[in-house]
């Protein structure tokens, strides 16, 4: 739909028509889908009464699939083709990968993005992913028993340009319209800001299973600002596991021959430290292969071995201050994220860094989930009184390779999106016609330390001497932080444009490839669901072209008129004759195509007035 | 107004270096909640680039209203005085001993304490030449004059950042020290 759609203040153009948008944070152990129901977000359970979704899929001979507890459970039995924590693959190469010697996947190396061979053939991180996300979306749909409008998914602030396309990508395989990509400690701060009604500069502290995120959110006037983010992608719960597992070991003088001993040690560690969170001493026994240890655990024993890593979180926080330009008095709150922020420790060290108590009144597992849903429930225009502005800034410097392999950075980290910013380059020989642009991320100076997210070439540059073209490379970042690239040579003209999406990034083909594949199996219900889809946006369009031309006619000339006039004429007529969803879509689309310069004028007035609205009231 | 608009009249602010940065941001919040996408989502591709066109627009002034040397220059070219800095990197002798001055001191440095009190040094020159500035543009309207205060502030920030590049990553290493306990 093409038409920007313009209402009298305090109404609502169609009160009962509520579009269903949901929030889904899409995590590494696991993820949750919520919505606002009644004007409150809730996370939404499944069958069984859980809300969280282990972010497990198995892949079981033929094409079945399991996903979920169930896969989890098979995780011992059928390794191989049980995917977890694939949130760790999504836009990486295998050469990224750390660890994956140890891992019990057959990865396939694959230009850009890694894939992993199971029983069903290769599988993309993106397909993995998919099928999550195609779980939640089926959750939320029949929990409203409506279709999904649309949804808001997180992904960790450091995620760079290749992880964040690849979310995206998932996400329209799934068939899920994405409202928006938002950071997971923005989509935190959006649980407890609008809940409590806070203004000020707010840390959000997010150590979850295996990752550490810090963000400093400014909070005014309803806008969510992040000034400086931060953390480490190596440090988290499991850590700490790991550390009292090899305590427990130690102090009962032993060593861990086989690694059945390992997992059986690192899951006695596991649910020692959930123990500590109340109690303050706990015996742990654990059966090894050559007998039995028993191990009496305290609580200030755990805090010992792994002070270490608590202080790491707070080095991470301290250079994230640092960033911000902020001193640890100026933080007013800090929110708490993740279910290793349970630990006592952690709470205590965060509470002692800051000098006050950090906020715990929503589940650590679940204010994402709930912030992205207040955050969709917006978006789709369900929250008309709702003033809530997100203003998010890029988590990674982007940059092009200059000579000698060195980065010249184009847009700086933590500039607010959307942006666009422009930098002029030029020839480095004489008669030189083709430029090849090299497109990184990351805040290393060396092209080699950062990550490669496109290359492409601007051809055609009339022949000159070294140094006498300009050629301004332009990098636009949307508000979804995904970038995309323009060179253009200044006096003669010459172009050249990309979306960076390209090696490690599914096309529009694949995906839709893809789609086609997995809506062989319902054919005929397909069919029944696209024509009733189609019938509706073109009867959305109608009454938006309606509407529009009611409003401000006047802004077109008769022609104009006219022609409008017959493209809805040629869709009214196709919706009453036809039985073929393609067909309607395709005279929707036309409808919308005619009317875009319309809707962008009207666009243009609108804001206009609105600015000029303001500035009286300024005067 | 419209996207061409300069900076000032964008956010309707009057055309001169001494700015209130409260009533900045919350013009830049004002404007940004007349004209972010998300206030589009719901309406279609044509009205999404539109607004991204705007949003963006309007993320560009305001990173120039907001930085004083930006801030400066944007108001020398508005004036015709061009800063060309690429092109024109002459600079007082005085002005260049000071800067090799600094540049030994941050070689030699080896404490915080060093470092801090070469931030502070730095950081005066910083206030010194803002202040200078403030009255060359506002005052005087010299943008001939003003042109030459904003490369040598041009080069006092630069020098500011490797200073406080060292900073970090001796703030860094007592991190890293104390987490070795």
């Amino acid at each position: 739909m093409a038409l920007l759609q313009i209402s009298e203040p305090g109404q609502t153009p169609d009160p009962h028509q509520r579009r269903i948008a949901v929030g889904i944070d899409l995590g590494t152990t696991h993820s949750l889908v919520a919505s606002v129901r009644h004007g409150v977000a809730e996370c939404l359970p499944d069958a069984g009464g859980r809300v969280i979704l282990p972010s497990v899929v198995r892949y079981l001979p033929g094409t079945g699939r399991q996903i979920g507890y169930e896969a989890l459970a098979a995780e011992a039995t059928d390794p191989e083709n049980t995917i977890a924590s694939v949130k760790r693959f999504m836009g990486r190469g295998l050469a990224d990968i750390a660890g994956r010697e140890k891992m019990p996947y057959r990865f396939v190396d694959k230009p850009g993005m890694v894939c992993l061979q199971t029983v069903q053939g290769e599988k993309s991180p993106v397909e993995v992913s998919a099928e999550i996300l195609a779980t939640l979306r089926y959750r939320a749909e029949d929990t409203f028993n409506d279709d999904l409008f649309g949804a808001v998914i997180t992904v960790p602030a450091y995620f760079d340009d290749a992880q964040r396309q690849a979310t995206k990508d998932a996400a329209q395989l799934a068939g899920i319209n994405v409202l928006r990509l938002i950071n997971e400690p923005t989509a935190a701060a959006i649980a407890y800001g609008l809940d409590n009604a806070s203004e000020g500069v707010y840390a959000v502290f997010d150590l979850g299973g295996g990752t550490f995120d810090i963000s400093i959110l400014r909070l005014t006037q309803g806008v969510f600002e992040v000034i400086a983010t931060g953390g480490d992608s190596a440090l988290g719960g499991d850590d700490y596991d790991r550390a009292l597992a090899d305590w427990i070991l130690q102090q009962a003088g032993g060593k861990a021959a086989t690694a059945a001993d390992k997992a059986r040690l690192k899951t006695a560690a596991r649910a020692a430290k959930e123990a500590l969170s109340t109690v303050d001493l706990i015996a742990v026994e654990v059966e090894l292969t050559r007998g039995n240890i028993r191990v009496d655990v305290g609580k200030s024993d755990f805090d010992a071995v792994t002070s270490q890593l608590t202080a790491r979180t707070l080095a991470a926080v301290r250079k994230a201050l640092r960033d911000a330009k902020l001193t640890r008095e100026e933080v007013k709150g800090v929110v708490m994220v993740g279910g290793s922020t349970r630990m006592p420790q952690v709470q205590k060290a965060v509470a002692d860094f800051f000098g006050r108590a950090p906020l715990n009144d929503l589940n650590p597992d679940e204010v994402v989930a709930l912030g992205a849903a207040i955050q969709a429930n917006q978006l789709a225009g369900n929250d008309t009184a709702g003033d809530l502005l997100l203003l998010d800034v890029i988590p990674l410097s982007l940059g092009i390779e200059t000579m000698g392999g060195l980065v010249e950075r184009i847009v700086p980290r933590n500039q607010t999106i959307p942006t666009a910013m422009a930098q002029d380059f030029t020839t480095f020989k004489d008669g030189q016609t083709a430029l090849a642009l090299h497109v990184v991320q990351g805040e290393r100076d060396l092209v080699a330390d950062c990550r490669s997210l496109a290359r492409f070439e601007l051809r055609g540059i009339p022949p000159m001497v070294a140094g006498a073209a300009r050629i301004r490379v332009t990098f636009t970042v949307d508000a979804d932080g995904l970038l995309s690239v323009g060179a253009r040579e200044q006096g003669s003209g010459v172009e050249a444009k990309i979306d960076v999406k390209p090696s490690y990034g599914l096309s529009d083909d694949q995906i839709a490839t893809m789609l086609r594949d997995s809506f062989t199996t319902a054919d005929a219900d397909m069919k029944a669901r696209a024509l009733a889809e189609a019938r509706v946006d073109a009867d959305r369009m109608l009454l938006a072209t309606q509407s529009a031309l009611d409003a401000d006619g006047e802004l077109l000339t008769g022609d104009e008129l006219v022609a409008i006039g017959s493209l809805m004429q040629s869709l009214r007529a196709t919706v009453a004759a036809s039985q073929d969803a393609k067909e309607i879509e395709e005279a929707t689309t036309a409808l919308a195509n005619g009317t875009e310069t319309f809707a962008a004028e009207r666009m243009n007035h609108s804001i206009q007035k609105a600015l000029a609205g303001r500035n009286v009231e300024t005067i | 107004m419209n996207l061409h608009s300069d900076d000032f009249e964008l956010f309707h602010l009057p055309r001169q270096f001494a700015q209130d940065r409260t009533l900045l941001d919350t013009r830049w919040k004002e404007l940004q909640r007349e004209v972010h996408p998300d206030r589009f989502a719901a309406h279609g591709g044509a009205a999404q680039r539109m607004a991204m066109q705007w949003s963006v627009r309007i993320n560009e002034a305001y990173q120039r209203l907001k930085d004083p040397l930006k801030r400066a220059a944007y108001l020398c070219e508005l004036n015709g005085a061009s800063v060309n800095a690429e092109n024109n990197t002459a600079m007082p002798p005085a002005f260049l001993m000071q800067q090799m001055e600094w540049r030994e001191t941050l070689e030699e440095a080896s404490g915080l304490a060093e470092l801090e009190g070469l931030v502070e040094q730095v950081n005066q020159a910083r206030r010194a030449t803002l202040k200078t500035l403030d009255l060359m543009i506002d005052e005087e309207r010299d943008f001939v004059k003003a042109v030459a205060q904003v490369r040598a502030l041009m080069f006092i920030e630069r020098f500011y950042d490797e200073v406080n590049v060292r900073l970090d990553a001796c703030l860094d290493g007592m991190d890293a020290a104390s987490k070795g306990q």
